[in-house]
């Protein structure tokens, strides 16, 4: 009995401490005062009238979701190719391929960061559209072909060959056997990817066109320059983007866990 | 000339040359400027940088202090997730990777967002304008708490059940059954999740500036500014070197060499 009280408490106090700042942040979106004031209280929906009517942060915001979905696309599409290349391919190739692959998972962000950096400025790219797709696809892609590779694995390989067998060419066995057997690896890359580069801050401060902005950059930059507490409405903002995320990722889990999905 | 043939082993061509050109290509890059000097733009080896490095004494207080601060924010992680480790993973409810979701959860949410949010926490219980040490541990902990999490909840999930009850049969009292099978057999879980959070804590610079109002300098840190502010780009390209000499080593000293930060970042979410 102690030792449950114990458990429920300890549970608890860490609960606590990893909410208690997405709480206060989407309690006081309600209330309009620049700084947060414990004592001082007075519902209202100023901030998050200030929010939509904010041209520029509605820009950030749709630059922050339109990188994402577009590295993770790309990142996908290389990244499911490769881990098929990589499959398939001898010993000799895929494990040097594997290898490098991790590179990016292991290394630290802000070398990364700075190594593209180094190239891009060589080719006159730096701070370009290019070099931030391509730092995101650096981040995301190693990390799809880490999920579809399992799959691959678990794959039936005879239903290639029959379907070869059975008149498809390599591409329609490819498309019409292969990819659907490991689809759940694809989706599970690409949503990865997608949480990576909303995410990341480093990588995209390093790439990034010098007028760009993500929601990161911008509001890492608005504490840099103290105009954070100047522009209440970026807590409406948090406290959105809070309870988006945590109702999405909850809907997707609590829905459906099935025994496939399990051990990805 | 022959028909070009399709075949599956072609499919990794794309992703070998963008391999090649954005990460192999690009780390070469930071050994050349790491070990090369500018004079009168001319390019020349040298060690100056590496040099320059060790007998500084700001870097080097810098590269301590950030050790300090990883080694901290381990321990801290560490001692915060085994707990919660262990009791998620004894847990008899049966849905218990909700519970293990909910304590998870944040680690998908914009970490600045999570940070400043945080910072306006430390700021409403008096902490932010003094505490700038104290802020960064809490914001590393904050933000790296998950990654440490679910690694332990993973391994000790597994370990056998029978192992304890022979353990127990065999007249081991609950606190050496512990000591002698649950700890070493989770010991994957532990290394796992210092390597998680051990690199991290001495390079993601965002949180401490944001935490300690732009004072505290740790190694990532250190790095941006010879990018951004000294435009000295060769010496924080040898400061990188020196920065994957440590992560290797930490990594060789664990072990910890294996993909399971997929794992950790959590692909078994989606």
């Amino acid at each position: 009995m102690v030792k449950k009280i114990l458990s429920v408490a300890i549970c608890a106090i860490v609960l606590l401490f990893v909410y208690a700042p997405i709480l206060l942040l989407v309690v006081y979106s309600f209330d309009s005062s620049k700084i947060i004031n414990i004592h001082e209280f007075s519902f209202s929906f100023e901030l998050y009238k200030q929010l939509f009517r904010d041209q520029k942060i509605m820009q950030i915001l749709f630059n922050t979701v339109w990188l994402a979905f577009a590295a993770a696309g790309l990142s996908t599409i290389l990244g499911t190719a490769g881990a098929i290349g990589i499959f398939y391919s001898r010993k000799r190739v895929a494990k040097p391929l594997n290898a490098v692959s991790q590179i990016p998972v292991i290394n630290a962000e802000i070398v990364t960061a700075i190594s593209l950096a180094l190239l891009f400025s060589m080719v006159a790219l730096y701070r370009t559209y290019f070099s931030l797709i391509v730092g995101h696809m650096v981040l995301c892609t190693p990390f799809v072909v880490l999920s579809v590779l399992p799959k691959l694995k678990q794959m039936d390989s005879n239903t290639y060959e029959a379907a070869l067998d059975l008149g498809a060419s390599p591409a329609q066995a490819l498309f019409k056997v292969v990819i659907p057997q490991i689809f759940s690896g694809i989706l599970a890359g690409f949503m990865l990817s997608v949480t990576l580069s909303l995410d990341d801050y480093i990588i995209t401060a390093f790439t990034k066109p010098k007028t760009f902005d993500t929601i990161s950059t911008y509001v890492y930059n608005a504490v840099k320059n103290g105009t954070n507490s100047s522009t209440p409405a970026l807590r409406a903002l948090s406290a959105l983007i809070f309870v988006v995320m945590i109702v999405i990722l909850l809907v997707i889990n609590l829905r459906a866990r099935k025994p496939a999905n399990k051990g990805a | 000339m022959q028909r070009f043939h399709f075949s599956r082993k072609q499919l990794c061509i794309p992703y070998g040359l963008f391999l090649a050109l954005f990460v192999v290509i690009p780390m070469l890059l930071i050994l050349f400027y790491a070990f090369t000097k500018e004079t009168d733009g001319n390019l020349s080896f040298s060690f100056s940088n590496f040099i320059g490095f060790f007998t500084s004494r700001a870097k080097l207080s810098t590269l301590l202090m950030s050790i300090t601060i990883a080694i901290i924010s381990t321990a801290l992680c560490l001692l915060i997730a085994y707990p919660i480790a262990y009791i998620l993973a004894r847990s008899s409810f049966r849905k218990k990777n909700v519970l293990l979701m909910i304590f998870i959860l944040p680690m998908w949410i914009n970490f600045v967002l999570r940070i400043t949010a945080l910072r306006e926490l430390l700021d409403l219980i008096g902490l932010l304008e003094s505490q700038n040490y104290l802020n960064t541990l809490i914001g590393m902990v904050y933000d790296f708490l998950p990654f440490m999490i679910l690694p332990l909840y993973t391994t000790l999930e597994k370990i056998d059940k029978s192992y304890l009850e022979a353990a127990a049969d065999l007249g081991g009292n609950k606190f050496t059954v512990f000591t002698k099978v649950t700890f070493p057999l989770s010991m994957p879980g532990v290394i796992s999740g210092i390597t998680m959070v051990f690199m991290p804590s001495m390079t993601n610079y965002v949180v401490s500036d944001t935490l300690s109002n732009f004072n505290i300098t740790i190694l990532g840190k250190l790095i941006d500014e010879y990018f951004t502010t000294y435009d000295n780009w060769h010496m924080g390209s040898m400061i990188s070197i020196i920065l994957l000499l440590i992560i290797f080593l930490t990594m060789l000293a664990t072990g910890g060499f294996k993909d399971n930060e997929k794992e950790a970042r959590g692909t078994n979410l989606w």
